[in-house]
C-alpha cells in the first residue's frame, strides 16, 4: 500500500513527485511509457511563458505567472536549463493594435512584470529579423526558454533520491475505490494507495472518469514543430510570438536552449491519443506562417521534425483538485500550455493537496538539490582535461555533431533512472539530437546501451515497447 | 536477329551496349569504349557472371566482421548459393587481405577471399 | 606546444591520399587525425567492388582500396592518432583535439588540410511526415550495422533515394535476406551509377520508381509502413497515385552533405552549391595554408578521384609549407643581416642566392594570391572545384570538375577564356549523378595574359 500513486511521469507528475518527496510518504509514479517526459512534456515549445495569455484570475494565469517566478531558483537547484531571454508578441496590423494593448494590460492584471509594449523602430533594432509589416510588440522580459527534458528528468530524479519509486512500463488500466483508498489494474499487477494524483496528460479524462460520474473530455490538440540546425540558432534572440488567435498562440520562432531554432506549433484537434505523427499540411503551415512575422527564416536548415499532443480540456482551464465524490483521488488534468511553465508550481499545489488529505509530515531527510549530468563542453580546458585523465571516457565522443561523449552517455545510462534506449539517452544528453539525427551515433550509443545495461544488441530500442533498431543477424533467414 | 541492350558494368562509366545476335550466335557488339565492355557484353548474353562481396564473422580481431569477396567472378545463377555458403562461416584472427576463406564456394570453383585485415 | 608541417583532419580515402603525396613532396612532419578506431574511412563499410579502376587500374572493394593507401602511410612512416576527435581549428592554424588517452590537446599546423568527409542527409532535413519509429535509417548507418556489426536492421525494406549508398544497400540487404520491396528516387532520373541500378536493382528484380517519394510513414514503434506517391514536375505529390507498402525499414539515400563544421568554425568561405569551401587551383580554402580535399570539398561519386584530388591537395599543401619555410629562413636572414650591419656595419655573410631565389618565389605567391581568375559555371554547370585559378602557380595540367543540374544529352561542353571558345567536347548523355571534368592546360592560360574569367558551360550545338 503507497501513501501515493501519481499516475504520469510527465512534467506534472514528476513536479508533483518531487513536491511530495519533501514529506514522509510512500509515493509510487506509475509510467506506461519506458522512461520519464514521453507524452507532451517531450513535444512542446520548452518556453517558459511570461503569463500574459490566461483569463486573469484562472487558474492557469495564476500557476503560470508563479511557475515562471520560481523556473530560476529551481533551474539552479534541480540543474535544468533555463534562459530568461524574453518574448515579443508580434503585431503586424495596426487595426490589431488594441488587441496588443489588451494582452498587455491582462499580463498586468495577471501579475507579469516589465511588460512593455515597444515600437517599430525599437523592435527592429531588438530583433533585425522581425518581419518589415510588424508595427509594434508586445515586450515581456520575463518570458524564457527551458529543456523541457531537463526540467522533467531532473524532477523524476530528484524524487527518485527522494524515496520516489518509479515503475515503467505500467499502464493503469482500471482504478476502484476500496475501503482504505484506490485499487489501480494495471497490465503489470495491482497497486494500492490512499490517495492518487491522475496526472495522466492526455489521457487524464479517461483515468478521471474511471472515478466520477462528472466526466471530462481531453481533447488531443497536435501541434507539428520544425527544429533547425544550431547555425540557425540565432536568427532570433527571445521568443517571437504572433498575436494569439482562435486556435492558441498562433506559430512561434525561438532560440531553443541548446541553441537550435523552433518553429511551430500548428493546432489540430484530433481523437486519436497517441496520433503524435506530422502530417505535410501541418508542417507546411508551419514553414508558412513561421515566415509571417520572422524573415529569411532558412528553412533549408531543417534538422527534424516532430508533433506533440496538449491536453486541451473544453475549458481551456487547469483542473488541480480532489475529485468530487472520489475522496483521495486528485486530478491534475487539462494540462496544456502554459503548463510546461507553470509544472514547478503546480507540483507545488497538488503536493498541497494531497499533504491535507494524508495529513503529511515533513521529511526531514529532503534534499531539494541535484546535480545533472556533467557536461565536458561546459568545463574550463584544464578541468576537462583533468577529467580525462581521471575518466578517459570523457574523451571519447561519441556524438559529433552535439560533441557527447561516451562519459556522458554512461552517466545518463547508470544515474537514478537511467536511460534505456537511444531516445532516453538523447533527452539526457543530446546524442543524437544534432544535424545527422543519429545516422553516425546511433550503432555506437547501441554498443555503450548494451553493454552498460547488460543486453544484447537486438533488444536496444529506439524508446522502449516494439521499437527495436536491429531485427535480426546478418544471413540469419538465408 | 535479336538486339539486346546492356549497360556494362565493367567500370563506372556505365557505357550503353547493343549486341546482336543471331540465335546463340554473337553477331556484334557495339556501343562499348573499351575492350572490357566488350568481354562483359559477350559474357552477358551468353554466361552472366559476378563478383559476391559479403562479410563474415571474425574471432579475436579487433572488428566484429571482416569482408569478403570471391575472388573472379561466379555464374549470375550461383550469387544465393555463395552467400548461403557464408552463412555460420566464423574466422580466427589474424586474417589478412587476399586470405582464403572459403575455398571453390557452392562448386564453383572460386574462392571466397578476405578484403580486409583483422 | 607540438607542431606539425601538415596537420590532416580525417583519416579517410581523402586524408591518406593527401598524406602520402605530400609526404612524396618531402614534408618531413605530417600528422593525420581520425576520429575513428581505424584508418579507411567510410571505405571500410563499403565491402562491394568497382573501386580502383582508374588508380591501382583494377576491381577492388572498398576495404582493399583504403588498404593500399593504409599500406603506403605505414610505409611511409607517416603520423596518425586514431579515436580521436578534432573539436577546433583556429584561423592561425591551431587544431584542438580530443580522445582519451591524450585528453583535449592542442597542435600547431603549418598548413591544414580538411579531408572530413560528409555526411547524410536525414529524414528530417526531407521533412518527410508520419510517426517517428524506429525503423528508420540512413542508407549509411544501416550499411555500417550490416557491413562492420553483422546486424540486419530490417527484414522488408523500402528505399528512398536511387543514390548509389541506396542502391548498393538494396543489393546487400537482400544479399542478407532483406526483401527490398522497391526503390523510390524523387527525380525523374537516378542519382546513382548506371552499373549499380544493373547489378544492384536489375540483377535481384527490384523496381526503381523514378518520380516518387514517401508521403507517409506509419507505425508508432517501429515501422510498419510507408506511403509512395508520384510527384509532379515541381516534386509535389500527385493527389490519387498513393500506393502503400508495407515494411519493417525504410532507408534512406537521399543526398550526401559536406561535414563543415570545423571549417566554417574557422571561417572558410563555403559556397552554397557544394557546401564545401570555394578553393582555388591549389584547392586553398580563402584561409592561407588551409586546403579542402574529397567529400569535404564536394560529393564525388568514384574515390578513385578523391585520391587524385587529395593527392593535389597534399602537392599544393607541401609547397605551401615549403615556400613559408622560405619566407621564414628570408626573413630570419634579412633580420639577421640588419643586426649585423648595425653592429659591424658592412654586409653579412648571407646565402644570397637562395635568398633571392626565395624571395621571387615568395614574391609570385604573395602577389598572385590577388589575382585570381574566377571560373563561371553556367548554363547546366551548376559548380566547378577549383572555382578560381592564378595561372602562374596552377600545375601543368589543372583539372576541373564540375556537375551538371539536369539530364543532358547529345551536349557539348565548353570552357572560354574571356570569349574565345577553348573546348568544345561532345557527351553523349550526362546527370548530375556523375561528375565531370574539364583539363585546362597552364601553357595555353598563359597565352591570354589578360585573363579575367574563365566560363564551363554546356551547349547544344
Amino acid at each position: 500500500m503507497y501513501d501515493v500513486i501519481i499516475i504520469g511521469a510527465g512534467v506534472s507528475g514528476c513536479a508533483a513527485a518531487r513536491e511530495l518527496s519533501r514529506y514522509k510518504a510512500r509515493v509510487c509514479v506509475l509510467e506506461k511509457a519506458e522512461d520519464v517526459c514521453c507524452g507532451t512534456s517531450k513535444a512542446n515549445s520548452a518556453i517558459a511563458h511570461a503569463g500574459y495569455d490566461a483569463p486573469t484570475g484562472s487558474l492557469m494565469a495564476k500557476l503560470n505567472v508563479q511557475g515562471n517566478q520560481m523556473m530560476e531558483q529551481l533551474s539552479k537547484e534541480l540543474d535544468f536549463e533555463f534562459q530568461r531571454i524574453g518574448s515579443l508578441v508580434i503585431c503586424r496590423d495596426a487595426e490589431d493594435l488594441p488587441n496588443l494593448q489588451a494582452l498587455y494590460d491582462r499580463g498586468a492584471a495577471n501579475g507579469v512584470t516589465g511588460l512593455r509594449i515597444v515600437e517599430k523602430e525599437e523592435l527592429r533594432q531588438m530583433e533585425p529579423n522581425i518581419s518589415d509589416d510588424a508595427v509594434a510588440a508586445l515586450y515581456a522580459p520575463t518570458a524564457g526558454i527551458v529543456c523541457p527534458f531537463g526540467m522533467n528528468i531532473a524532477f523524476a530524479e530528484n524524487a527518485a533520491v527522494n524515496g520516489v519509486e518509479f515503475r515503467f512500463d505500467t499502464e493503469v488500466q482500471g482504478i476502484r475505490k476500496t475501503e482504505s483508498g484506490w485499487l489501480l489494474e494495471t497490465n503489470q499487477g495491482q497497486f494500492e494507495a490512499k490517495c492518487v494524483v491522475n496526472a495522466a496528460g492526455v489521457y487524464a479524462d479517461v483515468i478521471h472518469n474511471m472515478v466520477s460520474e462528472q466526466k471530462i473530455r481531453i481533447t488531443p490538440r497536435r501541434g507539428d514543430y520544425c527544429l533547425l540546425d544550431k547555425s540557425a540558432g540565432s536568427h532570433v534572440a527571445r521568443v517571437i510570438f504572433a498575436l494569439p488567435g482562435k486556435y492558441g498562440k498562433g506559430i512561434l520562432v525561438t532560440p531553443t536552449v541548446h541553441g537550435n531554432l523552433l518553429v511551430g506549433p500548428t493546432a489540430v484537434d484530433t481523437e486519436n491519443k497517441e496520433g503524435s505523427n506530422t502530417t505535410r499540411e501541418g508542417l507546411d503551415q508551419v514553414i508558412e506562417k513561421a515566415g509571417e512575422n520572422v524573415k529569411n527564416l532558412p528553412m533549408r536548415s531543417v534538422i527534424t521534425s516532430f508533433a506533440g499532443l496538449r491536453a486541451h480540456e473544453e475549458n481551456h482551464e487547469f483542473i488541480i483538485g480532489e475529485v468530487e465524490g472520489a475522496a483521495g483521488f486528485v486530478d491534475c488534468a487539462g494540462i496544456e500550455s502554459p503548463g510546461l511553465t507553470a509544472s514547478p508550481a503546480i507540483g507545488v499545489m497538488v503536493a498541497g493537496i494531497v499533504r491535507e488529505i494524508l495529513q503529511l509530515e515533513e521529511n526531514p531527510s529532503f534534499d531539494g538539490t541535484r546535480k545533472g549530468i556533467l557536461k565536458p563542453q561546459e568545463l574550463p580546458v584544464e578541468e576537462r582535461r583533468q577529467l580525462i585523465r581521471e575518466n578517459p571516457a570523457y574523451g571519447n565522443i561519441i556524438c559529433r555533431c552535439e560533441m557527447v561523449t561516451e562519459g556522458e552517455i554512461i552517466d545518463a545510462i547508470t544515474r537514478p533512472l537511467g536511460a534505456k534506449s537511444l531516445d532516453g539517452v538523447k533527452r539526457r544528453t543530446r546524442a543524437g539530437m544534432g544535424r545527422c539525427q543519429a545516422g553516425f551515433c546511433s550503432p555506437r550509443v547501441m554498443e555503450i546501451l548494451a553493454r552498460e545495461c547488460g543486453k544484447h544488441i537486438s533488444d536496444i530500442t529506439k524508446a522502449g515497447g516494439e521499437s527495436r533498431i536491429v531485427v535480426g543477424v546478418n544471413k540469419d533467414s538465408l | 536477329m535479336e538486339k539486346r541492350e546492356l549497360i556494362c558494368i565493367g567500370c563506372p562509366m556505365g557505357c550503353p551496349v547493343t549486341v546482336e545476335m543471331d540465335e546463340d550466335k554473337i553477331v556484334s557488339v557495339t556501343g562499348n569504349t573499351c575492350p572490357r565492355g566488350d568481354a562483359y557484353a559477350r559474357k552477358e548474353v551468353t554466361n552472366p557472371t559476378r563478383i559476391v562481396t559479403s562479410t563474415v564473422k571474425v574471432e579475436g580481431g579487433f572488428v566484429e566482421m571482416i569482408s569478403v569477396k570471391t575472388k573472379e567472378d561466379i555464374p549470375k545463377e550461383k550469387i544465393f548459393d555463395c552467400v548461403k555458403a557464408l552463412k555460420g562461416v566464423t574466422v580466427k584472427a589474424p586474417v589478412h587481405i587476399g586470405d582464403v576463406i572459403l575455398a571453390d564456394v557452392a562448386g564453383t570453383g572460386v574462392d571466397v577471399v578476405a578484403t580486409r585485415n583483422a | 606546444m607540438k607542431t606539425y608541417d601538415i596537420v590532416i583532419i580525417g583519416g579517410g580515402p581523402a586524408g591518406l591520399s593527401a598524406a602520402v603525396s605530400a609526404r612524396k613532396s618531402e614534408i618531413e612532419s605530417i600528422l593525420i587525425l581520425e576520429r575513428d578506431k581505424e584508418l579507411g574511412g567510410i571505405l571500410n563499410q563499403c565491402i562491394h567492388n568497382g573501386f580502383g579502376l582508374h588508380t591501382f587500374k583494377e576491381e577492388l572493394t572498398g576495404p582493399e582500396y583504403a588498404g593500399r593507401f593504409i599500406e603506403q602511410v605505414e610505409e611511409l612512416q607517416i603520423e596518425y592518432r586514431l579515436h580521436t576527435m578534432v573539436m577546433d581549428i583556429s584561423q592561425d592554424k591551431v587544431v584542438t583535439a580530443m580522445n582519451s588517452t591524450d585528453g583535449l590537446f592542442e597542435i600547431k599546423a603549418g598548413a591544414v588540410i580538411l579531408a572530413m568527409g560528409c555526411r547524410e542527409r536525414s529524414r528530417g532535413a526531407l521533412n518527410i511526415p508520419g510517426y517517428r519509429p524506429a525503423g528508420i535509417f540512413s542508407a549509411g548507418t544501416a550499411q555500417r550495422l550490416v557491413n562492420m556489426e553483422g546486424f540486419l536492421p530490417g527484414r522488408k525494406v523500402v528505399i528512398l533515394g536511387s543514390g548509389d549508398i541506396g542502391l548498393i544497400m538494396a543489393r546487400r540487404m537482400t544479399l542478407e535476406s532483406a526483401q527490398v520491396q522497391v526503390v523510390a528516387e524523387l527525380m525523374p532520373y537516378s542519382g546513382g551509377l548506371k552499373r549499380n541500378i544493373v547489378q544492384c536493382l536489375d540483377d535481384y528484380g527490384i523496381p526503381l520508381k523514378l518520380s516518387h517519394t514517401v508521403v507517409e510513414i506509419r507505425g508508432r514503434e517501429r515501422v510498419e509502413g510507408v506511403t509512395l506517391a508520384q510527384v509532379d514536375e515541381k516534386n509535389r505529390p500527385i493527389p490519387g497515385t498513393e500506393e502503400d507498402y508495407a515494411c519493417d525499414t525504410l532507408l534512406l539515400s537521399v543526398g550526401l552533405i559536406p561535414e563543415n563544421e570545423l571549417s566554417s568554425g574557422m571561417g572558410v568561405e563555403l559556397s552554397r552549391v557544394t557546401s564545401g569551401p570555394v578553393v582555388n587551383e591549389s584547392l586553398e580554402t580563402n584561409i592561407e595554408g588551409v586546403f579542402a580535399c574529397g567529400n569535404v570539398l564536394h560529393v564525388h561519386d568514384l574515390v578513385d578521384f578523391v585520391s587524385e584530388e587529395a593527392a593535389a591537395a597534399g602537392r599544393n599543401a607541401a609547397r605551401y609549407v615549403q615556400e613559408a619555410g622560405k619566407r621564414a629562413k628570408l626573413q630570419a636572414a634579412a633580420d639577421g643581416a640588419d643586426e649585423a650591419k648595425e653592429r659591424f656595419g658592412e654586409q653579412t655573410d648571407v646565402e644570397e642566392e637562395s635568398r633571392s631565389s626565395a624571395k621571387q618565389d615568395a614574391d609570385v605567391a604573395a602577389q598572385s594570391r590577388h589575382q585570381a581568375v574566377e571560373i563561371r559555371a553556367v548554363d547546366g554547370v551548376r559548380y566547378t572545384v577549383p572555382s578560381r585559378i592564378h595561372v602562374e602557380r596552377m600545375e601543368d595540367i589543372q583539372t576541373v570538375r564540375f556537375r551538371v543540374g539536369g539530364v543532358y544529352k547529345n551536349c557539348f561542353v565548353s570552357v572560354y577564356l574571356d570569349e574565345e571558345r577553348i573546348l568544345h567536347r561532345k557527351r553523349p548523355v550526362m546527370a548530375p549523378g556523375e561528375m565531370e571534368d574539364v583539363k585546362l592546360r597552364k601553357e595555353e592560360l598563359l597565352k591570354h595574359p589578360d585573363l579575367k574569367t574563365i566560363t564551363v558551360k554546356l551547349e547544344e550545338i
